[in-house]
Order: structure tokens, then sequence, then C-alpha cells
């Protein structure tokens, strides 16, 4: 199973993609859908490789985005 | 798949709390700032440097100039001043003189700083007044539309530099060093971890500490120069940037695509304004010298 997951706020994101290029796991895509905003938000593709390390929560600029760690 | 206990608590990814909204004033968000701007970026790793520092934030106070990077201080859920252009740095002189129990961190932009503020900056940095600036350096005036800053890189195309700039720029960490900063670093957005330990630090450090941390402006710098988006400067400052700790500051000047130097350049200890004001008074004065009382703190 997964180590951590991410929560996505999905209209705050400015669809930048910085987290999607940065997780060293390559957990997230650019969605197709729109944000109310207009935005193509990041989505899960493949969750169970997550480890929770937050960087995607480092590098959000909108604060949109975090990740957590399963206490073990 | 066992039940999700996790270290943040998060019961579901609708009603999750990221960890640094109570850093920040949400009910302010969105912020202004532009999709693939580094600002939010570097207040996202000052949020997370303010959590494991431990400092007791009533004792924090966040100082702003004007401009993209001025806007902080009214999105930091810290006391904050959003002051005049360029005076960010005498603002905080005064708070800090004024209840030397806080801890004043001046977080503005290149433009503000430097060419607005720069005079303050180096009388700041000559006393080693003990304030905490980091300066966002996005390479250009960004709120005012884009024009030619004092931190702009020769040959660059900007609103007042049709044809390229042909000025020489500041070298700000070079700068820094030389009026005399106690601590000199330099980051860029795309070295969050390192960015986030280094603020950190200087929340703990004694006198003038000065952090450069490069931005991308996708709207303003990197669409007159054809460099694509925020995404394409992070992958450019991944590429382009070495962490060289302790090199010496007059080689690690800015040019438009060359190499980026980062790292911690200078970290050292020499006495602030206030140990030297408090010494030369009670070396003078003796016992008729009172230490003047905080009247504005707490309890």
């Amino acid at each position: 199973m997964a180590k951590g997951q991410v929560a996505i706020t999905v209209e705050r994101c400015k669809g930048c993609g910085f987290c999607v290029e940065f997780c060293p796991t390559h957990v997230l895509a650019l969605s197709s859908a729109f944000n109310s905003k207009g935005y193509h938000p990041p989505h899960v593709v493949s969750g169970e490789k997550c480890s929770g390390c937050d960087l995607c929560g480092m590098y959000c600029p909108d604060f949109a985005i975090f990740g957590a760690r399963h206490a073990r | 798949m066992s039940e999700a206990i996790l270290d943040i608590p998060l019961d579901s990814t609708k009603t999750a709390i990221n960890p640094v909204e109570p850093y920040l004033r949400m009910d302010r968000m969105p912020h202004i700032w532009c999709p693939g701007c580094g600002i939010g970026t570097t207040v996202n790793c000052f949020a997370r440097a303010l959590e494991s520092s431990g400092l007791n934030l009533d004792k924090v106070a966040i100082v702003s100039g004007i401009g993209c990077t001025g806007r902080v201080a009214g999105y930091a859920n810290l006391d904050s001043f959003h002051t005049t252009h360029g005076r960010a740095i005498p603002f905080a002189t005064g708070l800090k003189l004024s209840n030397p129990e806080l801890q004043v961190v001046v977080y503005s932009g290149d433009g503000d700083l430097f060419a607005i503020g720069g005079n303050h900056f180096i009388h700041a940095a000559r006393r080693n007044m003990d304030i905490k600036v980091i300066c966002v350096n996005n390479l250009t005036y960004a709120m005012t539309g884009g024009q030619t800053g004092p931190a702009t890189p020769t040959e660059v195309i900007s609103a007042t530099s049709p044809y390229g700039v042909f000025e020489p720029s500041f070298n700000l960490v070079q700068l820094a060093e030389a009026a005399g900063a106690s601590y000199v670093a330099r980051w860029t957005t795309y070295h969050v971890k390192q960015l986030s330990r280094s603020m950190e630090e200087v929340l703990h450090k004694k006198g003038f500490c000065f952090i450069e941390v490069l931005s991308p402006c996708p709207t303003l710098y990197q669409r007159r120069n054809k460099m694509g988006d925020g995404l394409d400067a992070m992958k450019f400052y991944k590429e382009v940037s070495k962490v060289r700790h302790g090199a010496p500051t007059s080689e690690c000047a800015l040019t438009r695509a060359g190499e980026i130097v980062v790292g911690k350049f200078v970290d050292r200890d020499r006495p602030d304004y206030l140990e030297l004001l408090n010494r030369q008074m009670t070396a003078t004065l003796g016992d008729r010298y009172a230490t003047p009382e905080v009247t504005c703190s707490e309890g």
C-alpha cells in the first residue's frame, strides 16, 4: 500500500505544474478537467507510489496541494 | 489497505488542512501572483521555516515594501507592515529598535530593496541591524510592467530596454557581503528544502541576514525573452544552478543564461547595532544609562 497520500484543493490551483514535474515518484499528472477559473489542476495517477514526502506541498505557490505520510 | 492514520490529520481530501494554512491569511486567497510565479513557493518555504523554528509567532513581525513581493506582508498571518516604496528596511529598523524582543523579517523584491531602497539596505547592513532580509529576485520590476531594474542582467529585453539591457547589474550577494551583512545566502525557488532550512537558520541568527531567492517571472520577464513559463524557469534553475557553499561572492554574478551559483556564502558574527549602542552608552554613562523599557509588548 501507499506510504502516504496527497490532498489537492482544486479551486486554488493555477495549473503551474510544479508539483507534477518535481514529484520524486511521479504520482501526479495535470488533469484534462478545468477548475472554475479555467486552469487544469493536477490529479493523482499512481497513488500507490506516493511516499507522503510533501515535496509537492513545498513547491506549490498556491498552497493548493500537500502530502501526508500514513502513521505506522 | 489499513486505516489511514496520518501524521497530519487527513480525514478526507475535502476537509484536509494544508500545514501552512495557520501561517497565512487564508481568507485572502487566492493570491494575486501569476500562474508560474515563484513568490508563492518562497512564502510556502517561509511558513515551513516558521513552523520548524518554533518561534513565538507573536514575536515575529514581517515588513514589506511595494511590488509583487511586497504583497507577502498582507498574506502572512503575522504582525505585518506594508510600507511605502523602498522603505521596508527603515520601518523594520524602527520596529526593531523600539521593541528589541521582536524578530523582524523584511520580505521584499529586488526593485524595492536595491533600487528605491538601495541606500537603506547598505546602511542597515553596515550597522548590522538585527533584521532578516529575504529578497525575492525576479530580475525585473514586475508589478509595474517589466521595466529594467538594478538586478536585470545584461542583454535581457525589458519594457524599457527593447534592444537589450546594456547597463551592468548589481550582484546582490556581493553587495550584501561588502556592506557588512552577517549572513548571506542565495537560493532559487527550485531549492525549496535548502531555502526553508536557510530561512530557519536566519530566524535563529543575530545580526543582519540576507537571503536572495531567484524566482521565475513568466508574465513580464520570461515572455519578453522567450524563456517559456514558470515551469521552464524551474527546469532551467535545476539545470544551471551549482551549490557552492562559501564561494567568493564576487564570482557569483548572475547572467542571462549562465551558471547560477547558490549556497550559503557568508556566515560570520559581528556585534549588532543594539549591542554596540548599549555597550557604548553603558561605558559612557554607567548607572545613569537605563536600557529603554519596552512598553508595547504583550502582558
